[in-house]
């Protein structure tokens, strides 16, 4: 199975590898995936108390060349979002900048996933009430 | 060097062009049918493949009369264990196999359930080796074939075959192996072995594809096994179908060649299989799978732990080889046979398979361990799990948010 050029891009020159301070109020981390399933994402996001606009976003990915792609693509988006447009990011929209095909659409769910738990665990830091996302995926 | 380098001798291997100029003639010139009684275009063809007979017989130690020609080892599988079935099935319903076999035998004992059969599916130890208590007390009144790899395609483990076979002769049992990965390079004797049925194919010896054989018994016992492609009766009505006599003729000087070479190509292999796997595992956190002594020469199956498989060959796109991860596929499963030998999950989907072969040089090997070292630290870099290890969590006591 080929990969296309832009998922090839992702995982030869990944954007945004790194760690945030998990501890920070104004970080929020989301893990998502497990390790017998062969994929592992870790998405921070770091929001600016005075904007509200997410400042820095970093990830960790185990997994193959589709997963890292799909996080390094969430990471490179998050960037200068507010909290509200970050949570309308659709794993859909990942399939098709990354031209993913139908297997490897579990990767961009992650993606989202990651995102959507990265925003919740921001929230509860702040004290707000997490989100709660009945989107049905497939 | 040409890039990619090739290390998935497993999957197939390039044909030596020794065997591609013995077949040659054999497509436009001498491209007569070996069945074919009453012209010279018929004799021979038919001369072409009583030679090959004799050249792949013997790398078995058989006679040619117990060579059975098919398409591949997928169909000589199918024969044996189906075949077996149908011919000993008033005697007998039971077979015995083990859960790392080649998928081409698991289909074929699932195909003997579904026609009424039972079989018992073994279960290897952590190094890939049965245990032979374990298959003596699998035996029943109603046990008429044993059947269990030689050899390993994905971990290279060489089973204990005198020992079994051994098991089998003293209970009256038919024993097959499904020697796809050992024939050629390592010396397998059917009548020292102890083999009632063999299957073995071209493309794993440098030969060419689509051609393979099953070697049965002829005496002590002599077995018979029910035709499953019905025609002219052709391989002494064990597989009808028009002889591939150009592959015949590739899948012959094959056998020739792995005869002569043999001896000093494993030794050449194993030497530059044992470099690369020293190599590797000065990489922290990485492991062999499968028994290390009792094993192919030119295979290594290695789980380099907290990056994945793909990922990894994604990686490492300047070598061919394969992954145990099944990311690959629409499943989300790794390896059944990695899994069979009790492997996490996790480590099942971090493991590569590096087959060596006959072409592959020392510079290859030179370079496919730089490669490999380079693609798992970056990938590391990259690995949540990796950094979790390192901060000495427990990636064990995590609650992971499956999906």
């Amino acid at each position: 199975m080929a990969y296309s050029e832009k998922v090839i891009d992702h995982y030869q020159n990944p954007r945004n590898i790194g760690t945030l301070n998990k501890e920070s109020k104004t970080v929020g981390t989301g893990l998502v995936g497990a390790p017998e399933c062969g994929d592992v994402m870790r998405l921070q996001i770091e929001v600016d108390d005075a904007t509200g606009l997410i400042k820095d976003a970093k990830f960790k990915t185990f997994g193959c060349g589709s997963a890292i792609a799909s996080s390094s693509l969430a990471t490179e988006w998050l960037k200068g979002k507010s909290i509200d447009s970050a949570m309308e990011i659709d794993n859909m929209e990942i399939v098709e900048e990354l031209a993913l095909p139908p297997v490897k659409i579990h990767c961009s769910v992650l993606a989202e996933d990651a995102i959507k738990m990265a925003i919740n665990d921001y929230r509860v830091k702040q004290g707000l009430e997490p989100i709660v996302d009945d989107k049905k995926h497939y | 060097m040409n890039f990619p380098i090739y290390l998935d001798n497993n999957s197939t291997t390039p044909m030596d062009p020794r065997v591609l100029e013995a077949m040659l003639p054999f497509f436009n010139e001498k491209f007569g049918n070996a069945a074919s009684r009453n012209h010279s275009f018929g004799w021979s063809a038919e001369e072409a493949v009583d030679y090959a007979r004799e050249q792949v017989a013997r790398l078995i130690g058989s006679t040619s009369k117990e060579i059975i020609f098919t398409s591949g080892a997928t169909e000589a599988n199918n024969l044996a264990i189906k075949g077996v079935y149908e011919m000993y099935v008033s005697q007998g319903n039971h077979m015995i196999t083990v859960t790392t076999e080649h998928k081409a035998t698991l289909d074929a004992c699932k195909k003997v359930e579904k026609m009424g059969g039972e079989v018992t599916y073994l279960s290897p130890n952590e190094d890939g080796l049965i245990n032979l208590a374990d298959l003596e007390a699998a035996i029943t009144d109603k046990t008429v074939l044993i059947t269990i790899m030689y050899g390993n395609n994905e971990i290279g483990v060489v089973q204990d075959i005198k020992g079994i076979s051994a098991i089998a002769k003293k209970n009256g049992i038919l024993f097959h192996t499904d020697a796809t990965q050992a024939v050629g390079k390592i010396p397998v004797d059917v009548n020292e072995d102890g083999i009632d049925l063999l299957s073995f194919t071209a493309h794993k010896m440098y030969g060419p594809k689509g051609v393979g054989a099953l070697y049965v018994r002829r005496k002590n016992p002599r077995v018979k096994v029910t035709s499953q492609m019905d025609g002219g009766g052709h391989e002494r009505g064990m597989r009808s179908g028009t002889l591939n006599v150009p592959g015949i003729v590739g899948f012959g000087k094959a056998c020739e060649i792995c005869q002569d070479e043999m001896a000093d190509e494993a030794v050449r292999l194993s030497t530059m299989r044992d470099r690369l796997e020293k190599e590797l595992l000065t990489i922290e956190e990485a492991y062999v799978n499968g028994n290390a002594e009792h094993r192919l020469p030119h295979v290594a199956n290695i789980s380099f732990k907290f990056v994945e498989g793909e990922g990894l060959m994604m990686g490492t796109k300047d070598i061919a080889v394969s992954s145990g991860s099944a990311c690959t596929s629409a499943s989300l499963e790794p390896s059944y046979v990695l899994k069979s030998l009790g492997l996490d999950d996790e480590l099942a989907h971090s493991s590569l398979r590096f087959g060596l072969g006959r072409f592959t040089t020392d510079q290859e090997i030179d370079f496919a361990i730089d490669h490999v070292k380079t693609a798992v630290h970056k990938l590391r870099e990259m690995s949540p799990l990796w950094e979790m290890f390192k901060d000495g969590i427990d990636l064990k006591a995590i609650e992971w948010a499956e999906h």
